[in-house]
């Protein structure tokens, strides 16, 4: 399952993965990170056994954490099934099927945002959902 | 030799025993069973495209206000619409954009929003006249409202289209989409072996008058479209329609990001298989149609030939430039271009679509022009530095501050030993290194020079130095060798020198 974490600025500088690593014993794999002033912003994907400790380890931390069930949504109306997507996809979420509509494995989304704007029609989107 | 008749074909679709199918089957039939008996087994290949075709729009009548206004700028939602004719007249062209909205909004929205009959502002001025004494009117109305709602689009239906990839170190966004830097992708349009005019190369039974398909309801085509090239396989025509008609499934408002508004627009073109030769031209499979992958990051007219493909090619998804792959996209739908096959198929076959040849032929012959271009268009190689002086890479930094003074200048490249750019320092970079000591020449030298070439129009140069905030660009031939320097200072003596002309 991804996870979208939220931070603070005052936490980038504490080695909170690794702590939480440590401490739930899941092997997380970081897919995007983005540090600001503002604060910090990371995807990352973890094994389906180690969900609930590992979101209770953040939140605990006072991280804010999304779950991102539906990482890139399709609006299907908007959608023409043209394909633009697939080209600019750098993990390959997009591929074309039987009768040339295009089927998306959103399980391999990173949320890098460039079908956002790759779409002609502006029929994606990335998808937050808190819990 | 078997013929067929026009007459004959529409008498079938009468009676119902007429023989429909889309252009993607033709070729299995002629090549199982010939094209002779595909002549007496077929009647009609139906065909399809559905991608952006930013030459169109539509002409509108508003019908006269109390007191009459002669509109001389109309807006809708605030898009500009083309008012240069009688009072109320208008034309919204699909890619003009919202003076409000920027590029989230544009002439294609209106269109599409007209289509789903939603309220539109219309808003215009005018000088006032004796007859027209109005001077403004600001009012919401829906396509119910207009008199007429004529699409009108001068260029669709590109028999073919090039191919688009961009091998600069850069994302471009483009008409094309977003190429991704270093061959990262390719995108492409058209829907190959169901193309209207791909079917039918030789304009046989196409031209102006010409029932067609047109987003969703029957359109015709008036005439070849703009930029027809029918010896490059480029042929376009001009296509009208009904706007009150049509549907939002075969019309769509786009954004291709960074480059602007266009409109999907949905077309399909009956072919009558009159005789053996319109049967294996409708045979046509993607492998028989060739392109051009072109470099979209030259931004010339004329872009390098990178290599040769066909639409089967494309459609695989990967195809290989200089020995890597680079994925495929289509900025077309051949989803929908399929279901615009379909829907013209079942028409005919319920005898609600009837058959016609057109009044005239689309010309066979017609070539594209460029420009011409009567003020001189200077290039690098006319304003140029040429003596310029360099230094050797892993020179001291206090060589180079010396060549600097000595030379009156700001900004020195550096060369390798057999003289190639490698590097460029500026006196800033040196004033820097002094206050930080102890920094070689090669540390602080900018390794990622922007450059510039002899025969580069000195407004793409400029463009460059506006674009990446410099105030030099050496100008280096195709061994990389530095060649001259171009600077803001002749950049900007050169503009002045046209203004005052």
């Amino acid at each position: 399952m991804k996870l979208l974490l939220r931070f603070l600025p005052e936490m980038i500088k504490s080695p909170l993965i690794s702590e939480i690593i440590l401490e739930t014993g899941a092997k997380l794999n970081i897919n995007k990170a983005n540090v600001a002033p503002s604060g910090g912003e990371i995807v990352i994907d973890i094994p389906p056994d180690k969900v609930e400790d590992v979101i209770r380890a953040f939140k605990v931390r006072d991280v804010k954490v999304i779950v991102l069930e539906h990482p890139v949504i399709r609006d299907d109306e908007r959608c023409v099934n043209c394909g633009a997507c697939i080209s600019i996809c750098p993990v390959d979420v997009f591929e074309f099927g039987e009768d040339w509509s295009v089927d998306s494995n959103v399980d391999k989304c990173v949320r890098c945002g460039a079908c956002v704007y790759g779409c002609p029609l502006c029929a994606l989107s990335l998808g937050e959902e808190d819990v | 030799m078997t013929e067929k008749t026009i007459q004959e074909i529409n008498s079938k679709i009468r009676d119902g025993s007429v023989c429909v199918v889309t252009a993607d089957r033709m070729s299995e039939i002629v090549e199982e069973i010939g094209p002779e008996d595909a002549v007496k087994e077929v009647d009609v290949v139906t065909t399809g495209t559905f991608g952006a075709m930013c030459s169109s729009g539509v002409w509108m009548n508003f019908g006269h206000s109390d007191p009459p206004i002669k509109m001389q700028k109309v807006w809708l939602n605030d898009v500009e619409a083309y008012t240069g004719v009688a009072a109320v007249d208008a034309f919204i062209g699909a890619t003009q954009i919202s003076e409000t909205e920027g590029m989230k909004y544009g002439g294609a929205h209106v269109i599409e929003d007209l289509v789903r009959g939603k309220i539109i502002n219309l808003r215009s001025t005018s000088h006032g006249t004796d007859c027209y004494p109005k001077r403004s009117i600001n009012t919401e109305i829906t396509i119910d409202d207009l008199n007429q709602a004529t699409m009108l689009n001068p260029r669709n239906a590109y028999q073919k289209y090039n191919v688009a990839t961009n091998s600069s170190d850069k994302t471009i966004y483009t008409y094309m989409g977003t190429l991704l830097p270093r061959k990262g992708n390719a995108t492409y349009s058209g829907a190959g072996d169901l193309s209207p005019l791909s079917n039918d190369p030789t304009y046989e039974t196409i031209g102006m008058g010409t029932r067609i398909f047109l987003c969703g309801t029957q359109g015709h085509i008036i005439g070849e479209g703009t930029q027809h090239a029918p010896g490059a396989n480029f042929g376009t025509i001009m296509v009208r329609g009904d706007l009150k008609d049509m549907s939002p499934e075969f019309l769509r408002a786009a954004i291709l990001y960074r480059y602007g508004i266009t409109l999907y627009v949905g077309i399909g073109i009956p072919i009558p298989i009159l005789n053996e030769k319109l049967a294996l031209s409708t045979a046509i499979k993607d492998s028989d149609i060739s392109t051009s992958v072109l470099d979209y990051s030259i931004p010339r007219r004329s872009r390098p030939t990178i290599k040769t493909v066909t639409y089967a090619d494309l459609k695989s998804g990967l195809i290989e430039i200089d020995g890597k792959e680079v994925k495929t996209s289509p900025i077309s739908s051949y989803h929908v271009a399929k279901k615009i096959a379909d829907t013209l198929k079942r028409w005919i076959e319920k005898g609600e679509f009837m058959l016609n040849l057109p009044a005239e032929r689309l010309p066979p012959d017609t070539q594209v022009k460029p420009l011409r271009q009567t003020r001189e268009l200077p290039l690098v190689k006319d304003v140029m530095l040429t003596n310029v002086t360099t230094i050797e890479q892993g020179s001291e930094v206090e060589e180079a501050a010396k060549r600097i003074i000595k030379g009156e200048f700001t900004h020195l490249p550096v060369v390798s030993k057999d003289d190639k750019l490698v590097g460029i320092v500026t006196a800033w970079d040196i004033s820097k290194a002094v206050a930080s000591k102890d920094k070689t020449l090669d540390e602080i030298m900018t390794k990622k020079v922007v450059t510039s070439d002899i025969d580069e129009p000195v407004e793409i140069s400029a463009a460059k130095v506006e674009k990446h905030n410099i105030s030099a660009l050496p100008v280096i031939d195709k061994e990389r060798k530095v060649v001259g320097i171009l600077t803001s200072d002749d950049i900007t003596k050169l503009v002045a020198k046209r203004r005052v002309k």
